[in-house]
């Protein structure tokens, strides 16, 4: 389990980094490495040139009202930031394990787009935005338009995540992640992030975004429709995770039949959006 | 002696956790015994059946690369490896011309460094001829490459008397050890000597060193092999490693380098050793009162592609035990082994007891639901009573001592077990599922290295040289300066055999257990072994521990010699040593000088098998009552373990902080296998468990609490009055989980692992499928 050998740079600024992607297209940038450098070992991937964003200093966090975290800044990091969103800090513990966290970084795993992966499924149920980089400037896409499939987005060649923008929990906002593992801290087989407010006693600006069941995260607008301005009760939340259900339609895998991850999705949904209004309360 | 409290006995925590904690443990892989030692990658089969044309050409031109030894050089210089029965397919340590399973060597690449043995490997051109393969045991049963029936009583008669007759199949998928280290090989031929040396984290048992040699076509003496000071652990799997000592043996004398090979963990799922998978139709008679009075097993065992020693033992380690911890007078078996293209099996913790406790006793709790009885009071109404000890079973275990009623009882009190059942009688009536479940077993320990000829007839086993017993050597030396040095056989892989060994030793010596230095390195050039030496059947305390007191003993006699000889029976030892050493001329009359003390001891009660294939297959055997209480959530189908009680009577407990220590492992593995883990192969042979993300062992926060109590009644067969202890929760908890879940969910037809999705899907909203 030895990686085919492979050039590296470890780049000093976002500006080198671009540089440096663009003198190889089979170069890959590298930041935490939790998800590359086992796709390395495997043989998974076979870049030519690792260009490290360690030193380019993107490891910081900033807070004016949206929460700009910088690409490099650790999951762990984030997770014991008390300025971030309750969903995050909700949804961070669940990432991986305790020594992934150490070294896996925020923008790596939204780079990455794994379908199984919380921050992407938060980032787009917060209705946040990520900041690209490369040789054509600097944009600014919602997840929505970035999220593709499976480890696939719509960052061009040369491209760079350089920060995740977090919008702040709003007045009366309430929010809930839920996510079903066969053990502690793995991939999940469904996970769901509800964020909603409550106002006037009725459900507004609701939210609802699933992943693990899905290529990417997805909204589940029906379930969305069905709650937004109602005073939600636990029967209406099962009505909204049987609408969940049948709106997903996730390929089986040896550990659980499709009828049981969209059941399982119903479940979820339900639970989110009863936490979630609650919280709002 | 000590006036003190003897040492044996106490909570002592281990000598080994030191240097595993600050990082400075000496695995196979830290260490260099051999300087210039290039890297070894193997090519392994990509798929489950096939014929193989191999080219190596490109490989051997690539960077770095020493050679290739391919399936050809393996046929020109080995043997295939001996075996318990002869299947037809004969397994060398590379496939030949033929793949059988998906990750089968056929190659080995050697190059200056792990990285370029890769690249090369890459290299390595297999032409594959795909042929069909064998994936379900039960469909391809006709082809059983063995076939045995054993009867004991009437079993015909007795199932014509009962008045309820159960019959139902049950299946225990293959499962694994996954220990944190992987197999890891150094091998260094000496062509002049014609010798082979090598260093392995292998575990025994040493019949493997001598199928090992055998393949070699070598000499006991010329095979050496050494064994680092720490294992990162095995649980049987590492028995298995003898195929890769004589792989890379070969790649060593073909290539004429020292050779080091350490397993990747894709190389250890696909490739390593896996359990026996096992589907076993158990047919049991009871009267109305409940009392079993004929079980019939019918087994079909999947040993994988090849038959490698030292099975078929998976499916003879219990024979003597097939009526668990029950009087039952008539019982009967069938065994077959049927070949799959799927890995071989090999040992795994709790060796073939899984297999069985799991048609067993989920058989108790189905029927004591058909009778109307608590699972309890049908446990007792059959349990061996301890008047009857010791107690030989119909097909002819010898279970040495025990009180199995004293333990259910001390069970049932711990688990508070009128409180647990009000506690889910609640929990039902809020409309929840929970259940509870009961495991009643008979841990086998020190098992009789006659047992696996019980897959040859009498008739048979008549031809060849009786096999029988487990004997273990071990030495004892002094120093000039009063140094005690221990050397053992029983390559530990964490279990503390140290720490054991030196309160065995102080508390004969009669100094503390601290000024003993224990060294677990195995050599089979220097340490007094056996052929069955090693870690395996939980034989550590009742025979290892045997030798090494022996052999203290015997330097004991020595020193009192010495002492009454110098006239001051408090003379220190180390003055004692000084003597011995220094002045061997005034040794007393009759005593050889030196001061150094080798021993072998064995349990008495380890019989070859007799003619009507009767055999006392373990020597010593422990009892176990499990209870655990779950609940079911219906929306996701998952078990929660609410409680989980296990009370052991394992004899005298040598050290109870780390008996503990052994139950929680145990159960660990036990767990694993009852809500976790199993290898899946899809229809083509393709493994789908191939990495640790789909192989679900589960991590510590996944392991529920478990609550332990004991019992004590002395092993009269072992030497210190010890009984093994560290495979009967993964011999029982399989079947006491899957019993409480079919409570809960009010169904037989539970399987194993008991995963959210698959528990969810026998509920009544699950679709089937």
């Amino acid at each position: 389990m030895k990686p085919v050998a492979f050039e590296y740079v470890a780049a000093r600024s976002v500006e080198e980094a671009i540089a440096a992607l663009g003198r190889d297209e089979d170069a890959t940038p590298i930041a935490g490495g939790q998800s590359l450098v086992p796709a390395l070992n495997m043989r998974l991937v076979r870049p030519t040139l690792l260009v490290d964003l360690n030193r380019a200093g993107l490891g910081t966090i900033e807070s004016n009202g949206v929460l700009r975290v910088g690409a490099t800044v650790r999951q762990a990091t984030l997770e014991h930031d008390l300025r971030a969103h309750p969903l995050l800090r909700e949804a961070l513990p669940l990432v991986g394990h305790f020594v992934t966290r150490n070294r896996g970084t925020v923008g790596g795993s939204i780079a990455h787009a794994d379908g199984s992966a919380e921050l992407p499924v938060c980032l787009a149920a917060v209705g946040g935005t990520i900041v690209a980089e490369g040789p054509g400037g600097r944009r600014e896409i919602e997840p929505d338009a970035f999220f593709v499939t499976h480890f696939l987005t719509t960052l061009r060649p040369g491209e760079l995540v350089v920060a995740t923008l977090w919008p702040q929990s709003e007045e009366h906002e309430g929010s809930a992640f839920e996510e079903f593992a066969l053990r502690a801290g793995d991939y999940a087989l469904s996970m769901v992030a509800v964020v909603l407010r409550r106002v006037d006693g009725v459900a507004q600006n609701v939210r609802i975004r699933v992943g693990a069941v899905t290529d990417r995260p997805t909204g589940i607008t029906g379930a969305q429709a069905a709650l937004e301005g109602v005073s939600i009760t636990a029967a209406i939340a099962q009505e909204a995770g049987r609408i969940a259900a049948a709106a997903v339609d996730p390929p089986g895998s040896i550990h659980a039949t499709p009828g049981y991850l969209r059941a399982l999705t119903g479940t979820l949904v339900e639970r989110a959006v009863l936490r979630a209004w609650e919280r709002a309360g | 002696m000590s006036a003190t409290e003897p040492w044996v006995g106490r909570p002592l925590p281990r000598f080994e956790d030191d240097v595993l904690l600050r990082g400075e443990g000496r695995f196979l892989d830290d260490l260099s015994p051999v300087a210039h030692t290039c890297h070894a990658a193997v090519v392994r089969s990509q798929l489950a059946h096939a014929g193989i044309v191999v080219d190596v050409r490109a490989a051997l031109a690539a960077p770095g690369v020493v050679g290739v030894l391919t399936g050809a050089d393996v046929m020109a210089l080995s043997r295939p490896f001996p075996a318990g029965i002869d299947s037809g397919t004969p397994q060398y340590a590379t496939a030949i011309e033929t793949v059988r399973y998906v990750g089968e060597p056929i190659a080995v690449v050697v190059a200056r460094d792990r990285y370029l043995a890769e690249d090369a490997a890459e290299l390595v051109d297999v032409d594959y001829d795909p042929l069909d393969a064998v994936l379900d045991p039960v469909a391809a049963a006709a082809t059983a490459v063995h076939d045995r029936t054993f009867a004991y009583g009437d079993v015909t008669a007795a199932m014509a008397q009962a008045d309820l007759v159960l019959r139902q199949t049950f299946h225990v998928p293959r499962f694994t050890c996954t220990p944190v280290e992987c197999y890891a090989v150094v091998a260094d031929w000496d062509a002049t000597e014609g010798r082979l040396t090598t260093w392995a984290n292998f575990q025994g048992p040493f019949t493997l060193h001598g199928v090992a040699a055998a393949a070699l076509g070598l000499r006991g003496d010329r095979l050496r092999l050494l064994t680092p000071p720490d294992s990162g652990g095995s649980f049987g799997t590492k028995s298995s490693v003898f195929a890769y000592i004589v792989l890379m043996g070969l790649a060593s004398r073909h290539l004429r380098v020292p050779v080091t090979w350490t397993e990747d963990r894709l190389e250890h799922l696909a490739s390593s050793a896996a359990a026996t998978g096992r589907t076993t139709e158990v047919e049991a008679g009871f009267t109305a009162d409940g009392r079993l009075i004929a079980v019939r097993y019918d087994a079909i065992e999947d040993v994988g592609a090849y038959v490698r020693a030292p099975e078929p033992a998976t499916l003879y380690r219990m024979h003597g035990s097939l009526t668990g911890a029950y009087t039952v007078p008539n019982v009967g078996v069938r065994n077959r082994v049927v070949l799959t293209n799927t890995q071989p099996s090999g040992l795994n913790r709790g060796f073939g007891g899984p297999q069985l406790y799991f048609g067993l006793e989920r058989t108790m709790a189905i029927a004591a639901k058909r009778l109307g009885l608590d699972p309890a009071e049908l446990a007792r109404r059959n349990l061996i009573p301890a008047d009857a000890m010791p107690y030989r079973t119909p097909s002819g275990a010898l279970y040495d001592s025990g009180d199995y009623a004293a333990c259910l009882d001390h069970a049932l009190e711990l688990a508070d077990y009128a409180g647990l059942r009000t506690r889910v009688e609640k929990a039902r009536a809020d409309g929840r599922l929970a259940g509870i479940g009961i495991a009643c077993i008979v841990e086998p320990s020190i098992s009789n290295m006659g047992y696996i000829t019980l897959a040859q007839t009498a008739d048979e086993r008549a031809l060849t040289l009786p096999k029988s017993g487990n004997a273990e050597g071990a030495s004892v030396s002094i120093n000039p300066l009063g140094g005690i040095t221990v050397r053992l056989a029983t390559t530990p892989q964490g279990q503390g055999h140290r720490t054991v060994c030196a309160q065995v030793v102080a508390d004969t010596l009669g100094c503390t257990p601290g000024e003993v230095t224990v060294m677990s390195e195995m050599d089979t050039a220097s340490v007094p072994w056996t052929v069955a030496s090693g870690s395996y059947s939980s034989r550590f305390s009742g025979v290892a521990v045997g030798a090494v007191q022996a052999a203290a003993l015997k330097l004991r006699a020595k020193i009192d010699a010495i002492r009454a000889h110098a006239g001051d029976e408090n003379l220190s030892l180390r003055r004692v040593a000084g003597m011995a050493h220094w002045n061997p001329e005034g040794r007393p009359a009759g005593e050889e000088p030196g001061l150094s003390a080798v021993a072998f001891w064995a349990p008495p009660t380890l019989d070859p098998p007799d003619d009507e294939d009767r055999i006392a297959s373990s020597a010593a055997h422990g009892f176990i009552v499990d209870i655990c209480a779950v609940e079911v959530e219906r929306a996701t189908g998952q078990v929660r373990v609410l409680d989980y009680v296990t009370v052991h009577d394992a004899g005298r407990l040598l050290n109870p902080l780390l008996a503990d220590g052994q139950v929680m492992g145990g159960f660990a593995h036990g767990l694993a296998a009852a809500l976790y883990e199993r290898h899946v192969y899809d229809e083509s042979g393709n493994l789908m468990t191939a990495s640790l993300v789909d192989y679900l062992t589960p991590t510590a926060p996944d392991i529920p609490a478990l609550r332990i109590g004991h019992l004590s009644s002395p092993s009269p067969v072992t030497a210190l009055g010890a009984k093994g202890i560290g495979e009967g929760n993964t011999m029982s908890a399989p079947a006491c989980v899957a019993n409480a879940v079919a409570d809960a969910i009010g169904r037989d037809d539970v399987e194993l692992p008991l995963t959210p999705p698959r528990v969810w899907n026998l509920l009544d909203h699950g679709d089937g499928g």
